[in-house]
C-alpha cells in the first residue's frame, strides 16, 4: 500500500514539475512575441531624448504622430498609396480567381490538372525575377512610381493564393441546391450569381482580406518601382532613415500605424489564416 | 451544354492574370540572361551571348558563391528553428489553460506585421548602443555585454534569422496545431494504455502521423527562406561586409545597382529553378491528400 501512495506522489510531482516547465515555455513565447510589438508601440510615445532609456516611465507625447503626418513626411499619401493599391489589387483579383475556383472546383477539362498546378506553382516563383522586366516595361512605358504599375505585379502574388483558397471554400460547399436550379432550368451563370456566390460569401470575404494583408505587406516591388508619388507604406518607413541618422521615434510611429489595421483584419479572418498558404493541406 | 464554353470562360481571366503577371516576366528574364544587357551601356538589350552568364555565375563569381553560402546557411538555420519551435510550442498548447489560451490568441500577430518592419524594428532593438535586446543580451549573458551584434557577420545572420523566425514560427505554431487537431485521439490513448510513457507516445504515435504537416511545414518555410529579401535590406543591408547577403538580394544589387540586367535575370533564374522543384515536390505533396485542396 505504501508503495503505491508513493507512486501517486512521484507521479503527481512529476506532473507538477511537468506543468512548471510548460508554464516557463509559455510565458517565455508569449514575451517573445509580444514584446516586440509592445516595444514598437511604447516608442512611438516617446519623445527623441527617451528613446534609448530602456524604462517604460517615460512622459508620452504624440509629437511623433503629428511629425509624420506633417512635411516633409506626409505619411497620409503613403497610407492613401497603400489603400488605393491594396484595395485595386483585390478587387481585380478575387473575382476573377473567385469563377476560377469554380470551374475548377466544379467542372472537368483537359488539362485541368496542369493548368492549376501551374496557377498555383507560379506562387513559389520569387518576386525579384518577376519585378525586372516589368521595371523595364514600366520604365518605358512612363509608368514607374505609379499605382498601375504596383496593381500589375501585385496581382502576380495575389492571384494563385486567391485561386487556392476559393477553391478550398467552393470544394466545401454543398452541390445539391446548384444542381436541383439546373434540373428547373436555371442558367450556370444564375446558378453561381443567385446560389453560389451566396453560399460562399464568408469564404470570398477571407480570402479578400488575406490578398489585402499580403499586398499591404508588399515590400520589394515598391521599393523598385515607386520613387515619390506612389510609395506605400513598408518602403515609406525606411524614409526615415536619413543622413541625420535613423528616427526611431518616427519608424515606430508609423509601424503603429501600419500594424494595427493588419491585427485587426488578421484577428478578424484568424480560424482561416492558416488555409492562406497551406491551401488547405492542413484544415 | 453551354456550360462547356462557359468553363473555359470563368478560367480566361485568372488565366490571364497569371499568364500576364508570371509567365510573361519570367519569359522575358529568361530571353535577357542570355544576353549581354547593361543599362549604363545601353538602353537596349544587347547581342546574345548563350549561357555564358550562367556559366560565370556557377564557376567564377566570387559574390554568388557568397551569396550562395549566405542563403544555403540561412535557410539551414532558419527552417530548423522553425520546424523545431513550432512543432515544441504547438505540442504545448495542444492541453488547456489560461496561458495556454492566451498564447494561441497572439500567434497570429507577428505574421500580419510587414516584413520590411519587422527587419527595421529587430535592428532598432539589436542597436549597438541601447537597443534593449543588446542590452537583455549582456543581462543574461555577462560576456556578451558590450557585443555589437550587427558587426558580427555570424551574430547578424543569426539576428536575421531570428527576426524572421520571430514571423514565421507563431504562424507554424498554428499550422502544426491544425494537423494535431484533425489526428484521431484512439491511438495515442491506446499506446497509454499500454504502459507507453509519453515520450514513447511521441515518437511512436504522434510524430509519425503528424508527419505530413511537418513536411508542409519546412518545405514551405524553405521555399520563404529562400527568397528572403525584405529584413535584409532594411534589418542588415546585406552587411556587415556580405555576410547577409542572400541570393534575392543579390539579384537585386546587380540589376538596380549595378544596372546588369542580364546577369541579374540569370542569377535570378538560378533562384528560380531552386524554388520551381521544391514547388513541385511540395504541390504533390498537398495536392495528392484526397479531400485536402
Amino acid at each position: 500500500m505504501r508503495d503505491i501512495g508513493a507512486r501517486i506522489a512521484a507521479a503527481r510531482r512529476r506532473r507538477l514539475a511537468w506543468r512548471a516547465v510548460e508554464a516557463t515555455i509559455l510565458l517565455l513565447a508569449l514575451f517573445l512575441i509580444l514584446f516586440p510589438i509592445l516595444w514598437m508601440a511604447l516608442t512611438a510615445f516617446k519623445r527623441p531624448v527617451d528613446l534609448f532609456d530602456l524604462t517604460i516611465l517615460f512622459t508620452p507625447t504624440f509629437d511623433n504622430f503629428r511629425t509624420i503626418f506633417a512635411a516633409p513626411w506626409n505619411i497620409g499619401r503613403t497610407l492613401w498609396n497603400s489603400t488605393v493599391v491594396a484595395g485595386l489589387t483585390v478587387l481585380v483579383a478575387v473575382p476573377a480567381s473567385t469563377l476560377a475556383a469554380y470551374a475548377f472546383s466544379r467542372f472537368d477539362m483537359p488539362f485541368k490538372g496542369a493548368l492549376f498546378f501551374t496557377i498555383l506553382a507560379t506562387q513559389f516563383i520569387p518576386a525579384v525575377v518577376v519585378v525586372l522586366p516589368f521595371y523595364l516595361l514600366f520604365r518605358d512605358l512612363g509608368l514607374l512610381d505609379t499605382h498601375l504599375a504596383l496593381v500589375i505585379v501585385n496581382l502576380a502574388i495575389v492571384t494563385p493564393f486567391a485561386v487556392w483558397m476559393l477553391k478550398g471554400f467552393l470544394d466545401a460547399v454543398p452541390t445539391e441546391s446548384e444542381e436541383a436550379a439546373l434540373v428547373d432550368g436555371a442558367t450556370r451563370l444564375r446558378v453561381i450569381i443567385d446560389i453560389v456566390v451566396p453560399m460562399v460569401w464568408p469564404g470570398v470575404l477571407v480570402t479578400a482580406v488575406f490578398c489585402f494583408i499580403l499586398t499591404w505587406n508588399e515590400f520589394l516591388f515598391a521599393l523598385i518601382l515607386t520613387r515619390d508619388e506612389a510609395v506605400t507604406l513598408p518602403v515609406g518607413i525606411t524614409r526615415f532613415r536619413t543622413e541625420r541618422g535613423d528616427l526611431w521615434e518616427l519608424i515606430a510611429a508609423a509601424g503603429i500605424l501600419i500594424s494595427i489595421p493588419m491585427f485587426l483584419l488578421s484577428s478578424v479572418i484568424q480560424r482561416h489564416f492558416v488555409r492562406g498558404m497551406t491551401g488547405g493541406a492542413v484544415k | 451544354m453551354r456550360d462547356r464554353w462557359l468553363r473555359y470562360l470563368l478560367i480566361l481571366p485568372a488565366s490571364l492574370l497569371v499568364l500576364g503577371t508570371t509567365i510573361w516576366p519570367l519569359a522575358v528574364s529568361l530571353v535577357t540572361s542570355l544576353r549581354d544587357w547593361r543599362l549604363t551601356r545601353s538602353l537596349t538589350p544587347g547581342p546574345f551571348i548563350g549561357a555564358e552568364h550562367y556559366v560565370t555565375a556557377l564557376t567564377d563569381d566570387p559574390d554568388f558563391a557568397n551569396a550562395a553560402g549566405v542563403t544555403a546557411t540561412f535557410v539551414g538555420i532558419d527552417v530548423t528553428l522553425t520546424v523545431l519551435a513550432s512543432l515544441g510550442l504547438a505540442l504545448v498548447l495542444r492541453r488547456a489553460g489560461v496561458l495556454h489560451s492566451l498564447t494561441r490568441a497572439v500567434l497570429i500577430l507577428p505574421f500580419a506585421v510587414s516584413p520590411a518592419l519587422v527587419g527595421i524594428s529587430f535592428r532598432f532593438m539589436f542597436n549597438a548602443e541601447m537597443g534593449v535586446f543588446t542590452w537583455l543580451a549582456g543581462v543574461l549573458l555577462p560576456w556578451l555585454r558590450g557585443f555589437v551584434w550587427l558587426a558580427d557577420p555570424w551574430a547578424a545572420l543569426l539576428v536575421l534569422a531570428f527576426s524572421d523566425a520571430w514571423r514565421w514560427v507563431p504562424y507554424m505554431t498554428l499550422v502544426v496545431l491544425g494537423g494535431l487537431a484533425a489526428l484521431p485521439r484512439e491511438p495515442e490513448e491506446a499506446a497509454r494504455i499500454d504502459g507507453a510513457s509519453e515520450w514513447q507516445v511521441f515518437r511512436d504515435v504522434t510524430f509519425p502521423a503528424l508527419l505530413p504537416v511537418l513536411a508542409v511545414v519546412g518545405i514551405l518555410k524553405t521555399v520563404f527562406a529562400l527568397k528572403m529579401f525584405d529584413q535584409v535590406v532594411t534589418l542588415t543591408g546585406g552587411g556587415p561586409g556580405q555576410s547577409t547577403q542572400t541570393l534575392a538580394f543579390l539579384v537585386y544589387s546587380i540589376a538596380f545597382r549595378w544596372y546588369d540586367m542580364g546577369y541579374a535575370s540569370a542569377v535570378a533564374w538560378i533562384l528560380t529553378a531552386m524554388l520551381v522543384s521544391l514547388a513541385v515536390w511540395y504541390m504533390r505533396l498537398v495536392l495528392r491528400k484526397p479531400g485536402g485542396a
